[in-house]
């Protein structure tokens, strides 16, 4: 298992899990659109970019590519982080 | 796995610098190069490596697979055929001596016969010198805008299969598969596999289009089997025809409730937790298209060995027609020789049954009309820039649409909304420009290479 933490709260999930699948199976969006919407993963394959989110203090990670690693923060990119 | 390819230790508390730094790229020699690790690119880079050309793969997942061969967290199937099926086409390419670059996104042509990649894990940059390219780029999912598409607990088909192999947990989750192609049965058969429950499928092909394409598939027994083993897996859920999404409603919690779905002659909702659609699949031309090669429609052109217009450069799968696994791995196949100067006659036969399964694709799963007025004037059509379906209405093309809505302007490019504008409106998105995806500043500023040969 793997332990990170979404959006403040400590999780842990199997080796494998990409952050987008840990962050839908915690409940949280992966970002805010730029009118306000919350959005999550839709393609699952790195063309979308729906998934984006801020992984280990870098936005706009691509997080249905990214495997979920030991000690990884990621929280739900907000309006502020818009292009 | 020792032909994985790894540039040094990850520093993963300077990953927010990388943003801004100038990483030092990398250079990467070989006698051909394979983009992509799908079935079409393993099936090429095992061929090329034993004929003995110096084989360097680039793929942006983090393990080879592609999306049909996708690595994943275990099911509660015990025995999982297409992962043995994958590792021993994985094994059998190291085995042959290819080297695999994971994570990494070909990003632009910086000059001729080189290819630039980017690695969003640690930031590192990758040029990658070739003899001779075989793209194997593989397709995406077409997607098209009705109301309430962008709510969490929407997916496209195969996204939600990507992401449950990627550990989303479903398990007990009510789901609605919806959209057209022979993607949803898959997909609902293995949702079924991570304990989720599919209370219907919702395919927009007619009943008498289906029959057909099932009675020209008597000819290819293995097809047919494979698609009653999946139909069999999901017996107890109700397979409708000529059926398609209305709109997806969600409740006073903001979460997915039910989604609406129409037949033509009346509409009603399904009540569910997640709606996955997906209507059939768009070939990933970009990077052909930024390398010159013409294509012809929505496909890569190629010859009888798989070579596109540009000498030299071999296409392979999804790119050239969507025709399927059996397809991709001859046409993988076919390229790999090609690109090691050997003949290819004897695999002709059956190239040309996969373009013919293709053309019986194309004709089954055709949108019908009905699904061009799905979305109302208030749905999101272009999700990066949220732009609406009303402003986009009174535009003559695509480029147009562009310029006044900023509609395919945003990170995605226009990979999601333009598919859905050319289904929508008939607009054509003929352009391609590099870097064909969203890069960080800094990696294209980098200059300065150490040079690794293969």
């Amino acid at each position: 298992m793997v332990k990170l933490t979404i959006n403040g709260a400590a999780v842990e999930v199997p080796v494998g899990t990409r952050v987008a699948s840990a962050m839908l199976s915690a409940n949280a969006v992966c970002r805010t659109s730029i009118s306000g919407e919350p959005r999550t993963a839709l393609c699952g394959m790195g063309i979308c970019m729906e998934c984006r989110a801020v992984v280990n203090g870098v936005p706009q990670s691509k997080t249905c590519q990214l495997a979920c690693l030991p000690g990884m923060t990621v929280e739900t990119q907000g309006p502020e982080v818009q292009r | 796995m020792s032909g994985t390819f790894n540039p040094g230790p990850l520093h993963s508390e300077s990953q927010a610098l990388n943003m801004f730094m100038k990483p030092q790229p990398i250079t990467q020699i070989a006698d051909v190069v394979v983009v992509g690790a799908g079935p079409a690119g393993i099936a090429a880079a095992t061929t090329a490596a034993r004929c003995g050309r110096s084989v360097l793969v680039i793929d942006d997942n983090p393990a080879p697979g592609g999306q049909i061969w996708r690595q994943g967290v275990p099911s509660l199937r015990k025995f999982d055929a297409e992962g043995v099926t994958r590792d021993r086409a994985v094994e059998r390419m190291l085995a042959a001596g290819v080297r695999v670059a994971s994570g990494c996104r070909v990003i632009d042509t910086p000059e001729r016969a080189t290819l630039r990649a980017y690695r969003e894990e640690d930031g590192a940059v990758l040029h990658v010198l070739y003899g001779r390219l075989i793209l194997a780029t593989g397709a995406r999912e077409r997607f098209l805008p009705f109301p309430g598409w962008t709510l969490p607990g929407v997916f496209g088909a195969g996204g939600l299969q990507a992401l449950v192999k990627g550990g989303y947990d479903v398990a007990g989750k009510r789901i609605v598969v919806a959209g057209t192609g022979p993607l949803l049965l898959a997909v609902a058969a293995h949702l079924r596999d991570y304990g989720a429950k599919v209370v219907t499928i919702a395919e927009q092909a007619s009943a008498a289009k289906l029959a057909l394409f099932s009675a020209a598939m008597l000819g290819n027994p293995a097809k047919l089997m494979q698609g009653a083993g999946y139909r069999g897996r999901v017996i107890g859920t109700p397979y409708l025809t000529g059926t398609w999404p209305a709109g997806a409603i969600a409740g006073d919690n903001g979460l997915l409730r039910a989604v609406k779905l129409n037949n033509g002659k009346r509409v009603w909702e399904e009540p569910c937790d997640i709606l996955a659609c997906g209507f059939h699949l768009v070939a990933n031309t970009e990077l052909p298209a930024l390398l010159g090669c013409e294509l012809s429609g929505d496909f890569v052109k190629v010859d009888a060995s798989q070579q596109t217009s540009q000498k030299g450069i071999y296409c392979a799968g999804e790119p050239t027609g969507i025709a399927g696994l059996d397809a991709a791995l001859v046409q993988g196949e076919i390229a790999g020789l090609a690109a090691a100067g050997q003949p290819t006659k004897h695999l002709e036969k059956r190239a040309a049954a996969g373009r013919k399964f293709a053309a019986g694709l194309a004709r089954t799963f055709a949108l019908r009309p009905e699904l061009r007025t799905m979305a109302a004037p208030d749905t999101v059509f272009c999700r990066c820039e949220d732009v609406q379906t009303a402003s986009l209405a009174g535009h003559h093309s695509w480029t147009e649409a562009k310029l006044q809505t900023r509609c395919g302007m945003g990170p995605c490019q226009g990979r999601i909304c333009g598919p859905a504008a050319e289904a929508v409106f008939g607009w054509k998105n003929a352009s391609v420009r590099q870097p064909i995806f969203p890069t960080p500043v800094g990696a294209l500023c980098s200059n300065d290479s150490i040079e690794e040969t293969v």
